[in-house]
């Protein structure tokens, strides 16, 4: 117990001397020539690479350090694998810890084939068994055997890169410290000499200390803790980089996560507020909502839908990704609620048929417990399926089931992460949140600043009965309707319908459904009224006509009355005549027949 | 390279007479040895000595020994797992022994190899 504090006590004194050294270099070489930071190599390892601009020191070793099970010796191997599949850089791995075999199997799951790395010539792996009891010591020795084996392996592949995993426990294999500690010196004093950039993992020690036999002495470039911590019985995993000797580097905690496809760190903070802003318009794929949001929610916007249970939230957001598939548009439906055969089921109830966008391709449900995960697995996860579906319009249902899977403070920066990652790929986002009784107007997950458009769903109670309402809340940049609407849901899809005012308040529901009957009753007795008033004015005026027509025929009879008094009066008058002047003849004849 | 020659040449080729437990005729364990060295450094040179001096004083007329300099047959080290140089590796008897260091404590040399002292070997 006596030598590691020793050995601390020299490593403070190294470290300054260091730290002093490299002050009064610095400034006088970068006067000289151009200002360049250290050169970087590239870890490939998904967001390790952005919080340290472009990867770890190159030629120089880096500690990474993190208590048992941490994934240090899967950041090491994957900077192999990396190096040599995507970099060309060949890598040798000493592994102390374990067996060939044995390290071959536990990275196969990550998709990290050694075997075939070893077969190509790009990597070299030698396994060191040391077992401390059957080793014994008798004299001064050096760990030439060590050396020679890393020089065989490094000159094999041509190496750039090497892991050293756990070289510390050659301090339990092996007696006599000093010397141990002398030759760790030199080794990475060759290593320094032949450029090779290092990865040097180690045990995290007690108290708070990096290492537990002190290695960081001989690590005064870059050094990385890695941590697996347990909260509210979610694990997560985070990252720091605690020091980078000459180089900027983000300072956080970052998450990370050991996925299938290795080590994916996510840098919360890189994502900067630069996002382009679409002016084009996707459709809900509910006209009457596009209307009242004037043409649908910008392409790339966020879209927050909130309500208590049963509102049809998760009916929105799967209308929403039909209509995006619709389009030939691809899109993605993360649930945390259903399964997909669930959601499938459900959604054909409304007739919205996803199943055959699932067929084609364009339509990716993915299901998960929010449980099952910490945050950072989730965020890990969506970016992997944006990477590989790569969506044009994400479903996130529902968000609030998140906070199950952690405190709420997380939950909200875990979801801003997700909209400033989804916002920086110009993805449309949709998501549901449940709210509670009387706090509606604030989200489960206060996220609400966070998004640009905002649909309330409400249901409304009255004459015993629930009915939806859709307010829009917020919608940026554009104009939106302050107009209450009633959501109901048919067979046939989604509708919006106008709420009727009355004087007792919104109408909703059977209520509207009777004003309606109302109003339709009403209007049908305005027309059966004006029918028989037609009837009744028609009736009328036949009358009226057939008086005319009698009135008429009367006069024209009295007219013709009239004609044939005055034809017989002429005639009259002229038989007359004519009776005159017979007589007039009579009278003359008898004067002349007389005398016969 | 002459020491190595040496103490080769001192060693025996016991596979004939050894027994089916691994034993010399006369019931005493047979060495089977393989000392790892790197070049002709002082410290090999003194491990190669101690070792003859071990060797012709304990284990007269029942041992073998292999030299393997590593800087000649470097693809060997992984063999016996050799980290540390000088390593005197007891292949036989059984199990395998490291003895790391140039052997200049003799008594723990001894330990290693498990051998009982002359006078003991004697009774």
């Amino acid at each position: 117990m006596k030598a590691p504090k020793k050995v601390w006590g020299r490593r403070d004194c190294s470290g300054e001397c260091c730290e002093r050294m490299s002050n009064t270099a610095g400034p006088a070489s970068a006067d000289a020539r151009v200002l360049t930071g250290p050169e970087k190599a590239p870890t490939g390892i998904k967001g390790f690479d952005e919080i340290t601009n472009g990867g770890l020191p190159r030629g120089r070793p880096t500690l990474v350090t993190g208590a048992a099970g941490s994934g240090k010796t899967l950041f090491g191997i994957e900077f192999l694998v990396r190096g040599a599949r995507d970099f060309g850089e060949p890598g040798v791995l000493l592994a102390f810890e374990e067996a060939q075999d044995d390290l071959v199997t536990n990275v196969a799951s990550l998709g990290f084939d050694l075997e075939q790395l070893e077969n190509d010539g790009l990597l070299a792996i030698d396994a060191f068994r040391l077992d401390p009891a059957e080793i014994i010591e008798t004299g001064a020795f050096d760990l030439e055997g060590l050396f020679i084996r890393l020089q065989m392996a490094v000159e094999s592949v041509g190496a750039k890169r090497v892991v050293l995993d756990t070289i510390e426990l050659l301090f339990s294999a092996l007696p006599n410290e000093a010397i141990i500690r002398g030759e760790l010196g030199r080794l990475f004093r060759w290593l320094k000499d032949r450029d090779l950039t290092v990865v040097i993992t180690g045990e995290r020690g007690k108290l708070g200390n990096l290492t537990r036999f002190g290695i960081e002495e001989y690590v005064s470039d870059c050094v990385v803790t890695l941590d697996h911590r347990v909260e509210d019985e979610i694990s997560t995993r985070r990252l720091r980089v605690v020091k980078y000797r000459g180089s900027l580097h983000g300072t956080n905690e970052y998450p990370f996560l050991i996925t299938e496809k290795g080590l994916v760190v996510v840098p919360i903070t890189s994502v900067g507020l630069t996002y382009e802003a679409s002016n084009e318009r996707v459709s809900s794929g509910i006209p009457r909502l596009d209307e009242m949001l004037s043409g649908g929610v910008y392409r790339g916007s966020s879209v927050m839908i909130s309500g208590t249970a049963g509102t049809g939230k998760t009916s929105i957001g799967a209308l929403m990704a039909d209509a995006s598939c619709a389009r030939g548009e691809k899109a993605l439906f993360f649930s945390f609620e259903e399964s997909p055969e669930q959601l499938i089921r459900n959604m054909a109830s409304i007739g919205m048929d996803l199943r055959r966008w699932v067929d084609s391709g364009l339509l990716l449900l993915e299901a998960v417990r929010p449980t099952a995960f910490g945050f950072e697995e989730h965020l890990a996860m969506l970016h992997r399926l944006l990477d590989e579906h790569e969506p044009q319009l994400v479903v996130l249902d529902a968000v609030a089931s998140l906070t199950s899977a952690g405190a709420r403070a997380d939950t909200t920066s875990a979801i801003s992460r997700d909209l400033d990652l989804l916002k920086g790929r110009g993805i449309t986002t949709v998501m549901t949140t449940l709210t509670h009784g009387e706090s509606q107007e604030s989200s489960e997950v206060d996220v609400s600043s966070l998004v640009d458009t905002w649909l309330l769903l409400r249901n409304q109670e009255s004459n015993g009965e629930r009915n939806r309402l859709l307010f829009v809340i917020k919608s940026r940049g554009s104009a939106h309707s302050n107009q209450v609407r009633e959501f109901v849901l048919t067979d046939d899809g989604a509708e919006l319908l106008d709420v009727y005012v009355g004087p007792n308040g919104v109408l909703t529901g059977s209520e509207r459904i009777e004003q309606i009957s109302w109003e339709h009753l009403a209007q049908t007795t305005r027309a059966d009224e004006t029918e028989r008033r037609r009837q009744e004015l028609a009736q009328r005026s036949a009358a009226l006509q057939a008086q005319m027509a009698a009135l008429q025929a009367q006069l024209t009879a009295e007219g013709a009355e009239f004609d044939r008094f005055v034809a017989s009066e002429a005639e009259g008058r002229a038989s007359g005549v004519a009776v005159r002047a017979s007589q007039g003849r009579e009278r003359s004849g008898e004067q002349a027949g007389g005398g016969r | 390279m002459s020491e190595e020659k040496d103490i080769a040449a001192e060693s025996e080729d016991f596979t004939e007479d050894i027994n089916v437990q691994g034993n010399a005729p006369d019931g005493q364990p047979m060495y089977d040895l393989r000392l790892y060295v790197a070049g002709q450094s002082p410290r090999s040179v003194r491990a190669l000595e101690n070792l003859r001096r071990v060797c012709d004083e304990h284990l007269a007329g029942r041992y073998r020994v292999e030299v393997i300099d590593l800087l000649v047959n470097p693809a060997l080290a992984r063999g016996d797992e050799i980290v540390a140089v000088p390593t005197l590796v007891r292949k036989l008897p059984e199990p395998i022994r490291k003895i790391i260091g140039d052997l200049s404590d003799t008594d723990r040399v001894l330990v290693g190899l498990q051998v009982r002292p002359m006078g003991e070997s004697a009774q």
